[in-house]
């Protein structure tokens, strides 16, 4: 576990940058954590990242199936938004854990 | 001290050369879990594995229920391999197999292979089994990107992070 300063915050992260309290996240701290990863935010990642912030509140796991299937983004999509990792910096950048599903 | 550098893979390939329900969600799993890592992705299907391409029998895979010494019954005992030759029991295992996998949010084959190409990975066909097997590219899924022999999928298997792994 560690502190990082995000958007001014101090915030805890996991040590591969998760956060560990999904209160303490905020659109700017979304838009840095974005940043470090090379992803520039738009209107349609932050539908994605509040779609996966809900699901994680009512308790659902996450797959990227069920992303495809939310109605927002297919998950080719879903890859173009966040490349090489459409749940692990999705979920990042949402301030959720770490994604623990295989598919 | 020593060198500590991490070096993750690169490049993932992948030969599918059984038919099973297990089998080919075994390589759909790990290439798809490939995909999502951002990890370069191809898949040959030869063989048996066939099966889990083709448009007639991808998304109806069977599991053994004679000769295979993990089956249980649902809870826990043994499963006898005389009941598991019985009319419709294979069937019924089979089912309820995919049922648990859907349960799981596993995908039919058709989509899964799907998922796995959206995020750029590759699936081919391997040509000698093709021929043997008397099958076109017309009855394969079209995610399915070419038929090769396997030493044009050597070639792709290139790259000093890459590994291939037979299932």
């Amino acid at each position: 576990m560690a502190v990082q300063t995000l958007a001014g915050t101090q915030i805890q992260v996991t040590d591969d940058g998760y956060l560990e309290d999904m209160n303490q996240w905020n659109e700017d701290v979304a838009k840095e954590i974005a940043k470090e990863i090379g992803i520039e935010l738009t209107d349609k990642h932050f539908e994605v990242i509040n779609y996966l912030r809900e699901k994680i509140k009512a308790g659902e796991a996450l797959t990227i199936r069920k992303v495809g299937k939310s109605g927002i983004v297919d998950i080719k999509t879903l890859y173009k938004l966040f490349p090489k990792g459409p749940l692990k910096f999705s979920s990042k950048i949402a301030g959720i854990p770490k994604p623990t599903s295989c598919v | 001290m020593e060198n500590q550098e991490k070096k993750p893979l690169e490049k993932v390939c992948m030969i599918c050369a059984k038919g099973s329900l297990e089998d080919v969600y075994a390589t759909l799993v790990m290439a798809n879990g490939a995909v999502m890592e951002g990890i370069e992705t191809k898949v040959f299907f030869t063989f048996f594995g066939l099966d889990g391409i083709t448009k007639k029998s991808m998304n109806h895979l069977h599991t053994a229920t004679t000769g295979n010494p993990a089956m249980r019954m649902p809870g826990g005992l043994p499963f006898p391999t005389m009941l598991g030759g019985l009319p419709g029991v294979e069937s019924a295992v089979s089912g309820m197999m995919r049922k648990q996998m859907e349960e799981l949010d596993m995908p039919p084959v058709d989509e899964f292979l799907e998922m796995i190409t959206a995020g750029g990975g590759e699936i081919y066909a391997c040509k000698l089994a093709i021929d043997m097997f008397k099958l076109k590219k017309e009855d394969l899924s079209d995610e399915v990107s070419d038929i090769l022999t396997i030493g044009q999928f050597y070639e792709m298997c290139d790259g000093d992070r890459t590994q291939i792994i037979f299932t």
